[in-house]
C-alpha cells in the first residue's frame, strides 16, 4: 500500500499495479473502511482497479493528518477482512439477440462459434467490477474469456441504447444511460444500472461479482425491458 | 421573487460549490469553474460559502428583477449593465424591480459570476444544483440544463446593511501570461528530467478545444515511458499527457477516472484561473508542491473568513 499526495485535498492510496482479483478485492474493502471510518473529513471517493484516490476537507485535515487516519484505517480493516470476503454476487439478466445485441454477429464471427456458444461463454462466469466511470454508473467489468475477447469497434457509435452489454477486449459493460460508445454491443438488460430515486443510486458498486443470466424476449419484455434508441 | 431570464446566453449554469460524494460511481462534482471569484461573489453578500449562483460562461445572459434585491458580480469583465448603464464587477449592486442586467461579450476574463443576496433556490440533485449537461443533473429543474429563456430564477426577501467591493489587491488580472504551480505527482516519475524540461521552460497555449471538462493546450509536446495507465481517479486540475504528447488540464466537469499518464497537478485556485482564459492565451508551468497549495488555499481561506476588514465601500 502506498499513500501520495495528488493536491491540497486529495491524496491517491495504491494496491498494486496489475489488474486483478486480488487487487479489486482490497480495493472494494479500502473503500468500505475509508467510507465507515473516516466520513468525518473525507468528501469524496473514487475506487479504481488498483488505486482510491481520497478527497478530503482540508480545512480539517491536512496531507500528513489524512495519510495518518488512511494508515490506521486499512491496516485495521486489512486485519478484520482476512475472515470473511463478503462480495456480493449481483445477478443481470441479459436478453442476447440481434435484435438488441448489434454486434453480437460480429463476435460470433471473432470467436469463430455460434451464438449459444458465445451467450454461454459470457454468461456462465462471474466477473469483478474493476471500476465505475466514464458516465454515471457505467461498471467495468473482468475478465472475458479470451475467445469473445473482441477489442472495441474502430469507430465509435454515436449513440448506444440504455442497458446495452457490451464487449471491449478484456472487459465487459453494461450502459448505465444512452452515451457515445465504442464497445461491442452483444444484449440488453432490463436492469436500471443507476436510478437517481432509488437510495443506492447505482446498482453495483466496485469490488462486487456480477454474474449474466440469459433470458429470451418474452422474459426480457416481462422484466419491463424495450426496444427504444435503436 | 425572481429573475426573469430574458436572453439565455452562450452558456448560463447554476452552480454552487459542486455535487459531492458521488464520484464512486462516476458523478463528477461540477461546481464553478473558477472557486476564487464564486467563493467571493457570495462573500461579498454575506451569502452561506455554499448558495447558487449564476456561472455565465463565454458570455451573454439578459435578466429582468421582478423583485427588489442586492447582487453580487464577480469574475470576469463581460460588459456588463444594469439599465444600459456600464458597471464592473468585484462589487455588489443594489437591484430594484423592473431593472435589467445584461451581459456581453467578454473584455477580460472568461466566466462570469452573478450571487443574489440570500443565495438562488433552484432544485437540487444528489444535494446539488451543479448543473452537469454531460450528466444531466442539477440546474433549474434537476435534469442539467443550461438556463433558457423564460426560466424564472426564485430567491428570497434579504437585507444587505450596505454594499461591499473587493480591494484591488484581491482582483486577479485575467491578461496577464499565466503562470501556474505544479504538484509532482502521479505518472510524474515517467516523465525524464529531459521532458520535465521541456514542460517547465515551454509556453502552452490555450487551444480552441475548451469546456468544462479539459482545457486542452498546445505547445512543445512532452512524453512518459508509458503507453498508458491502469485507469485511476482522476483529481480536479490534474494534467493529461495523451500520445500527442499535448496537455490536457482537467477541470470541474471532467470524468471520474482516466487512463492517459498525468505529469501533475494543480491546485483549485490555479485552475479557476486557467478557466478564466479563452483560445490564444499563454500559460507557463513551474515546479511547484503540496505545501504550497496548502499554503495558498490556507490564506485564501482566511482571508474569506475575515473578510470584513478587507471589503472596502
Amino acid at each position: 500500500m502506498k499513500i501520495e499526495a495528488v493536491n491540497e485535498n486529495t491524496c491517491i492510496v495504491y494496491f498494486g499495479d496489475r489488474i486483478t482479483d486480488d487487487n479489486a478485492g482490497l480495493v472494494k474493502q479500502a473503500a468500505e473502511a475509508i467510507r465507515q471510518d473516516m466520513a468525518d473529513v473525507v468528501t469524496d471517493l473514487v475506487p479504481s482497479y488498483t488505486s482510491v484516490l481520497v478527497c478530503y476537507d482540508a480545512v480539517k485535515m491536512d496531507r500528513f493528518g489524512i495519510a495518518t487516519r488512511l494508515r490506521q484505517t486499512l491496516t485495521r480493516s486489512e486485519r478484520e477482512s482476512q475472515m470473511d470476503d463478503a462480495s456480493t454476487t449481483i445477478e443481470l439478466p441479459v436478453y442476447y439477440d440481434p435484435e438488441v445485441g448489434l454486434d453480437l454477429d460480429d463476435v460470433c464471427k471473432y470467436a469463430g462459434l455460434g451464438r449459444d456458444d458465445v451467450v454461454r461463454i459470457h454468461s456462465e462466469q462471474t466477473y469483478r467490477v474493476y471500476a465505475i466511470g466514464f458516465s454515471p454508473g457505467f461498471a467495468y467489468l473482468g475478465i472475458t474469456d479470451q475467445r469473445i475477447a473482441l477489442p472495441r469497434k474502430a469507430t465509435p457509435r454515436q449513440k448506444v441504447p440504455t442497458g446495452s452489454v457490451g464487449i471491449a477486449g478484456s472487459q465487459t459493460a453494461i450502459y448505465p444511460s444512452s452515451t457515445p460508445g465504442g464497445w461491442q454491443i452483444i444484449g440488453r438488460t432490463p436492469k436500471k444500472m443507476i436510478d437517481w430515486d432509488s437510495e443506492s443510486l447505482a446498482l453495483v458498486a466496485v469490488g462486487d461479482r456480477v454474474q449474466f443470466r440469459s433470458i429470451d424476449r418474452q422474459e426480457y419484455i416481462d422484466l419491463g425491458g424495450n426496444f427504444d434508441e435503436l | 421573487m425572481s429573475f426573469e431570464v430574458l436572453d439565455a446566453g452562450m452558456l448560463a449554469l447554476l452552480q454552487d460549490s459542486g455535487r459531492y460524494g458521488y464520484q464512486h460511481i462516476g458523478v463528477t462534482t461540477g461546481g464553478p469553474m473558477d472557486e476564487h471569484a464564486f467563493f467571493w461573489a457570495n462573500r461579498l453578500l454575506g451569502n452561506a460559502t455554499n448558495a447558487a449562483q449564476i456561472e455565465i460562461n463565454i458570455g451573454r445572459l439578459g435578466l429582468l428583477a421582478h423583485a427588489d434585491t442586492y447582487i453580487a458580480l464577480t469574475g470576469a469583465d463581460l460588459g456588463a449593465r444594469i439599465n444600459g448603464k456600464e458597471v464592473t464587477p468585484w462589487r455588489t449592486f443594489q437591484i430594484q424591480r423592473g431593472d435589467r442586467i445584461e451581459f456581453g461579450m467578454p473584455v477580460a476574463g472568461l466566466r462570469a459570476y452573478i450571487a443574489v443576496a440570500g443565495g438562488l433556490k433552484p432544485a437540487t440533485k444528489l444535494g446539488s444544483c451543479a448543473t452537469v449537461v454531460r450528466e444531466g443533473l442539477g440546474g433549474l429543474d434537476g435534469r442539467g440544463q443550461k438556463l433558457a429563456k423564460g426560466d424564472r430564477l426564485e430567491f428570497d426577501r434579504s437585507e444587505l446593511q450596505s454594499g461591499a467591493s473587493l480591494p484591488p489587491q484581491e482582483i486577479p488580472d485575467y491578461q496577464k501570461v499565466l503562470s501556474l504551480g505544479v504538484i509532482p505527482c502521479y505518472q510524474y516519475q515517467h516523465f525524464s528530467p529531459s521532458e520535465r524540461m521541456t514542460f517547465f521552460s515551454g509556453t502552452y497555449e490555450v487551444s480552441q478545444r475548451i469546456d468544462r471538462m479539459g482545457y486542452r493546450l498546445t505547445g512543445d509536446p512532452i512524453h512518459s515511458d508509458l503507453d498508458g495507465i491502469i485507469s485511476e481517479g482522476i483529481a480536479y486540475g490534474a494534467i493529461q499527457v495523451p500520445s500527442d504528447g499535448q496537455p490536457i488540464v482537467l477541470m470541474k466537469d471532467r470524468q471520474t477516472i482516466g487512463g492517459y499518464p498525468k505529469i501533475g497537478c494543480l491546485s483549485a485556485l490555479d485552475a479557476g484561473q486557467l478557466a478564466q482564459r479563452g483560445p490564444g492565451a499563454l500559460v507557463r508551468f513551474y515546479l511547484s508542491d503540496v505545501a504550497d497549495a496548502e499554503a495558498q488555499r490556507a490564506i485564501f481561506n482566511h482571508k474569506l473568513k475575515t473578510g470584513n476588514r478587507l471589503l472596502a465601500n
